[in-house]
């Protein structure tokens, strides 16, 4: 009886161990969950900002102006563009 | 002596001594122990939350403003955080060498940082939409009373040549202008909330409940072309500079779907950067400034008499000697004709011949014509401050305003609904309603106002008054076939005409199958020129020509000299 008894007890005490270990890992994979969605919040803002930045490079007026003065390009006069017909699917 | 005969071992005491001590014992343990029971069982809500009070933290979800996207899904509009530092003026007592490296780092004066640390308030912002860098460098002092706060600024890459369009937002992210105020509700986002479990390192360790979803902005697709945009854009401020005019405005739209492609007007500003901000610069003239149409309108006039059957595409009209009496009023052509066709009266643009076929339509169907094109009520797409012009009740209207009002005059309306009315004529007769966001699927068709038949007729004589003879030449596109009206209206001042001209053109293209209407007004041109084929034409022919190029839309017309080429069927 006294035998079993404190085979019950070590089991109990082995069980809230386990516990208390499993409860502390969730919330350590919580914090990095929250750490990781964080970084998620900040690479968004980065995008935004990185479309921005794409956006004002490739502003149409910033590469007409290159197109213009630097590779000295102009638009083609009408007799000089063939058109293609295309082909039938 | 043995310790267990000790004498005071064995003390003689009174049993209700003892007993009374074990009863005290035991009642004492009653009472703890009818207390927790109390106190976890019966009065536990107010201890709960006295407890999670130490532990459990609320905190904000951000949501951030839709971006603003052309219909490429080019970045038109984008909000990015930002800080705003504020102050408790109370607990902001800063030495002179402090404020000014504050005032330093904010790039303010430092009177006007003391200034606002003075006030009686006990919140104050003293700089909004700070940059975060700049903001990390403020905290970094390490200030008594001077904080930071989350906040977004919007950024629009375009700058200038979409400000009408686009609009712009104030510091607290809500809509102010154009598309940022219409669609709004659209474009906000709701910052939400959740109740989280914090641990002593300030970390989230347990969600706890999720109070309120945040509700991200939607992002918002436009109808807008960026690369049309920006042709029509820098067009019109050419011919603006060129003309020395007051203002204009273009409008592109799609003849197929009702879509605006492009919508330009001068002067504009940069929405970044609005600090000299007049009222002019504001103004998105093609839906609030109305003026009277001129010669643009006589196709619509002219239309309605094809569709009543009291003239044919062929009808002779005697516009000798180039005046009309009606009344007491005499209205005049500029060139005096002869007898021309009904479709000469429109490729000549005779105020004569318009006011004649007028004559021959009753007020009643006018009004309903004009009612049903759109002109005298606003389109509604929400913009702020759009207006519909003046369409006077038919009921009121004297033989003599029914004979201006045929050739556009003591009428007014807007660039935009110009335009849109001239769909019916790009499309078959029908009137599809305008959007300013993407339509992928094309609508159907809209109210009827013209038949088809009477729609194609028009597009023959609108192709005519671009062709040698007609009044706009200048409207021509190399390997396109074009068609649309000039219009060259005085402009009223005080009640009557001035020596000022409203100068416009609006047209369609390729004429064979109408893609695209373009529409251009330019206001008191005044270098020598005023005519619309001479001032508004030209703009007309280089927008169309780059949007159609744009497009990738098929010549309709040979050039000469002929350079087609068969594509080859493999390989392309």
């Amino acid at each position: 009886m006294a035998r079993l008894n404190l085979l019950l007890l070590l089991v109990a005490l082995a069980c809230a161990l386990a516990t208390v270990a499993a409860n502390h890992g969730a919330r350590k994979l919580f914090t990095e969950f929250e750490r990781e969605q964080t970084r998620m919040r900040e690479l968004e803002v980065e995008y935004g900002q990185l479309q921005l930045e794409q956006s004002t490079w490739a502003g149409h007026a910033r590469i007409e102006k290159i197109a213009r003065e630097r590779l000295a390009m102009r638009p083609p006069p009408p007799a000089r563009v063939v058109q293609m017909e295309a082909a039938p699917r | 002596m043995k310790f267990a005969s000790s004498p005071i071992l064995n003390p003689r005491l009174a049993p209700g001594r003892s007993r009374f001590v074990v009863i005290l014992l035991l009642g004492g343990f009653l009472l703890l122990i009818g207390r927790s029971f109390h106190l976890q069982g019966f009065q536990n809500d107010y201890l709960q939350k006295k407890g999670e009070s130490r532990y459990e933290r609320v905190i904000e979800i951000s949501a951030t403003r839709g971006r603003i996207l052309d219909r490429h899904g080019d970045v038109l509009a984008v909000s990015t955080p930002v800080k705003a530092i504020w102050a408790i003026p109370e607990d902001a007592r800063l030495k002179p060498a402090e404020a000014r490296q504050l005032a330093g780092l904010l790039d303010m004066d430092v009177r006007e940082l003391n200034r606002k640390l003075a006030s009686e308030r006990d919140f104050v912002f003293v700089k909004r939409q700070v940059p975060p860098d700049v903001a990390a460098k403020v905290v970094a002092l390490g200030l008594p009373g001077i904080h930071e706060q989350k906040e977004y600024r919007r950024y629009y890459p375009s700058g200038d040549v979409m400000a009408h369009m686009l609009g712009f937002t104030g510091v607290a992210d809500e809509g102010q202008e154009g598309v940022e105020l219409a669609m709004n509700g659209l474009l906000t986002g709701k910052p939400g909330s959740r109740r989280v479990i914090k641990d002593r390192r300030g970390q989230i360790v347990e969600d706890v409940e999720s109070i309120q979803a945040p509700r991200e902005g939607k992002d918002v697709t436009l109808a807008l072309d960026a690369k049309i945009q920006y042709l029509a854009h820098s067009l019109l401020k050419q011919a603006v500079g060129e003309h020395k005019a007051r203002a204009g405005g273009v409008v592109v739209l799609d003849a197929r779907t009702g879509e605006v492609l492009a919508l330009a007007n001068m002067p504009t500003y940069n929405p970044n950067n609005r600090v000299r901000l007049a009222g002019a610069q504001l103004r998105n003239r093609a839906f609030t400034d109305t003026f009277e149409p001129g010669s643009t309108f006589k196709p619509f006039t002219a239309a309605l008499a094809l569709e009543k059957g009291k003239f044919r595409f062929d009808t002779p009209i005697q516009t000798a000697p180039g005046r009309l009496t009606i009344g007491a009023a005499t209205i005049h052509d500029a060139h005096p004709h002869g007898v021309l066709t009904l479709a000469e009266v429109i490729q000549k643009s005779s105020n004569v011949g318009t006011a004649i076929m007028a004559r021959t339509l009753s007020a009643e169907d006018m009004w309903q014509t004009f009612n049903s094109l759109g002109f005298g009520t606003p389109l509604k797409l929400g913009f702020p401050g759009e207006v519909g012009g003046r369409l006077r009740p038919a009921k009121s209207w004297r033989p003599i305003e029914q004979a201006t009002m045929s050739y556009g005059h003591g009428i007014s309306v807007t660039l935009i609904q110009m335009a849109h009315a001239y769909l019916t004529f790009a499309r078959d007769g029908d009137l599809v309603p305008l959007s300013l966001t993407r339509v992928d699927a094309p609508p159907l068709a809209g109210a009827t106002v013209f038949s088809g038949q009477t729609a194609r007729e028009m597009r023959v004589m609108l192709e005519m008054a671009v062709q040698p003879g007609g009044t706009a030449p200048k409207a021509q596109i190399p390997g396109y076939r074009v068609a649309g009206k000039t219009g060259t209206a005085h402009k009223l001042e005080n009640g009557a005409y001035a020596d000022k001209y409203v100068s416009s053109f609006i047209g369609f293209a390729p004429a064979s199958d109408p893609r695209l209407v373009v529409a251009v007004m330019i206001d008191e041109p005044s270098a020598g020129k005023h005519y619309g084929g001479d001032v508004a034409a030209p703009v007309f022919a280089q927008v169309m020509a780059g949007a159609l190029r744009t497009l990738g839309v098929a010549h309709d017309q040979l050039l000469k000299p002929l350079l087609m080429a068969k594509a080859v069927k493999e390989g392309v």
